[in-house]
């Protein structure tokens, strides 16, 4: 639209709301290094791997994050071995193998298990997950626990984000497949996984970023034992589970220690969040709005 | 063989997924279910929430994602429309702002927590508050209304616009009377994944809304939400656990029929104004 001379007041309220929530990312920024400052200071950024151990609120604190990254890291892989299989594996069941009312119900059941809120999984985990591990192996709040829960949280999110791939694909090239006369899983291996391969690498690349920025799912049933995982059967603690405990009575150097892990999940996630934009850049099947984060409801 | 082993093998990912959704949602209805009542829903939680019910739980609830959405719905509204309607006009601004929110879309919750408590708690003093959870929930929220209302006013069709100009209709006129009615239905459906997102956290609301289970006064006393109240019960409470699975399923329950009544409205509205036009 071409606005003329009485609109201008318009354009202006419109450039201001805008200008507004653009810049609240770079509050968060602001803010987080702010809060984080007198620790990137005075400990320095090393002593947040080389120190000896977490104890961030003794009268010599020390503030080794190792533990916690690898809570986190292994949570996460662990959780991405599990879901990229069987969320693949949904995606091509709603679009190649399931009747289109089947289809339909399934997609719909996918929906539903993403808008589970995280406290409610992590509820869930808790009081029947975690017993059952117990009987198996205790203490039962344990990295096994933080990864089967988090699978299923992302499960949806590449289930519904692959299929949306899967779907754009164009015609032609089933058509083109059909016509030589391949073979359901032959057409799949050979022509849709290869041409929907961007979205489906954009697809893991979302959701591991949601796995990693998981809180209260994996805060109800790690454990939250500051120890690097020796074992699935091992509690963790990760990083986003730490700032969570932690906040509520964390002090001058702690709290800034804190804000400092929120820098690092906060860095993590814009590497993923560009890694994701830039496979999907080079994507000549899907076009780049097709998939986006807004378009899966999500855990809070 | 490779085709009927694949075929096997997805049918059974399929019912696996299936069968462990029916488990939680079973599991959840079956211990919820016999302790919901009117008593739960109207009383007082007594005993730390082990005995009495949730009103004052689910005040606080409506009064954060009230909040939420008064800040949340004129500014992501407006920036979808200058997005979507005059993004040519200065495409550099329109790129920055488009990034800034995909960032924003991928920050963890609790990054926000952190971001609420050091703002708005803090640096603004609004210490532990309704007010303070709300707006947090609001930068967290908006990013998706943003995104969703973009895409809805991008699907309404270029000719409505033309016909519109070539009307002499005032840009305001044409966004209020023909561009937001047509998009409607797009902006409630982003509108309802906005107010489910806001309804589920839990974790930017721990440092920022807080755990006080009393009924609110204003919007500045401290509020604990249903999220925080079943994390609450199950993690710090022994024998919190009924009463925690029954608010797990006043939640759901909360989540679906917002769902289903926005809908609705959204189709009786836009049946009105097309109609009234």
């Amino acid at each position: 639209m071409s606005p003329s001379r009485t609109d201008l007041p318009l354009l202006w309220t419109l450039r201001a709301l805008a200008a507004l929530a653009g810049a609240i990312t770079l509050l968060i920024v602001a803010f987080l290094i702010l809060e984080a400052w007198p620790a990137l200071q005075t400990p320095g950024l090393s002593h947040f791997l080389t120190d000896a151990s977490w104890f961030p609120a003794s009268t010599t604190p020390q503030f080794n994050l190792i533990p916690m990254v690898a809570g986190t890291l292994a949570a996460t892989l662990g959780a991405m071995l599990l879901a990229t299989p069987l969320g693949i594996a949904a995606a091509l069941f709603s679009r190649f193998y399931a009747p289109p009312a089947i289809a339909s119900w399934f997609r719909r059941l996918l929906e539903l298990l993403a808008g589970i809120p995280s406290v409610v999984y992590g509820f869930w985990g808790l009081v029947v997950l975690t017993p059952l591990i117990r009987q198996w192996a205790p203490p039962g709040q344990s990295l096994l626990a933080a990864i089967l829960i988090l699978s299923l949280m992302i499960l949806p999110t590449i289930a519904l984000l692959s299929e949306t791939a899967l779907r754009s694909i164009p015609r032609a090239y089933l058509q083109g497949a059909a016509a030589l006369g391949l073979s359901r899983w032959a057409t799949i291996r050979g022509v849709a996984l290869p041409a929907a391969h961007c979205g489906i690498m954009s697809s893991i690349l979302l959701a591991a970023g949601r796995a990693i920025g998981e809180t209260m799912a994996v805060l109800m049933v790690a454990g939250n034992i500051v120890k690097v995982p020796d074992s699935l059967f091992a509690p963790v603690r990760t990083l986003t589970a730490n700032i969570a405990l932690e906040l509520g009575y964390a002090l001058d150097g702690h709290r800034a220690a804190l804000f400092v892990s929120g820098l690092i999940l906060l860095a993590l996630i814009v590497l993923l969040v560009s890694m994701s934009d830039w496979i999907m850049r080079d994507d000549p099947g899907t076009a780049p709005e097709a998939l986006t984060q807004a378009q899966v409801p999500q855990h809070g | 063989m490779a085709d009927r082993i694949a075929t096997v093998f997805m049918w059974g990912v399929a019912l696996l997924i299936s069968a462990v959704f029916a488990w939680i949602v079973g599991d959840l209805l079956l211990q919820g279910l016999p302790h919901l009542s009117w008593g739960f829903l109207s009383a007082t939680p007594t005993d730390a929430g082990r005995a009495g019910g949730i009103l004052p739980i689910l005040v606080s609830t409506l009064l954060i994602l009230a909040v939420c959405m008064v800040v949340a719905i004129p500014l992501g509204l407006g920036t979808a429309v200058l997005l979507s309607e005059f993004g040519r006009r200065n495409p550099l601004f329109g790129r920055l702002v488009r990034y800034s929110l995909d960032v924003l879309a991928g920050v963890p919750s609790i990054v926000f927590g952190l971001f609420g408590n050091a703002f708005f708690s803090l640096y603004l003093g609004m210490g532990f508050s309704i007010l303070s959870g709300g707006l947090t929930l609001a930068c967290m929220v908006l990013p998706l209304l943003i995104r969703s209302s973009e895409t809805a006013l991008r699907a309404v069709p270029d000719d409505y616009r033309r016909a519109a100009a070539a009307l002499g209709l005032p840009v305001f006129a044409t966004l209020w009377r023909i561009l937001l009615p047509a998009a409607t239905p797009g902006l409630i459906a982003g509108l309802v994944l906005g107010i489910g997102r806001a309804l589920a956290e839990t974790a930017a609301l721990l440092f920022t809304s807080g755990y006080v289970d009393r009924m609110p006064g204003s919007l500045l006393d401290s509020g604990r939400s249903l999220s925080i109240h079943i994390y609450d019960l199950a993690m710090n409470v022994p024998g919190g656990e009924s009463n925690a699975y029954a608010s797990a399923v006043v939640l759901i329950m909360l989540l679906l029929i917002i769902n289903a009544l926005t809908f609705r409205a959204a189709d009786r509205w836009l049946h009105q104004r097309i109609t009234a036009v």
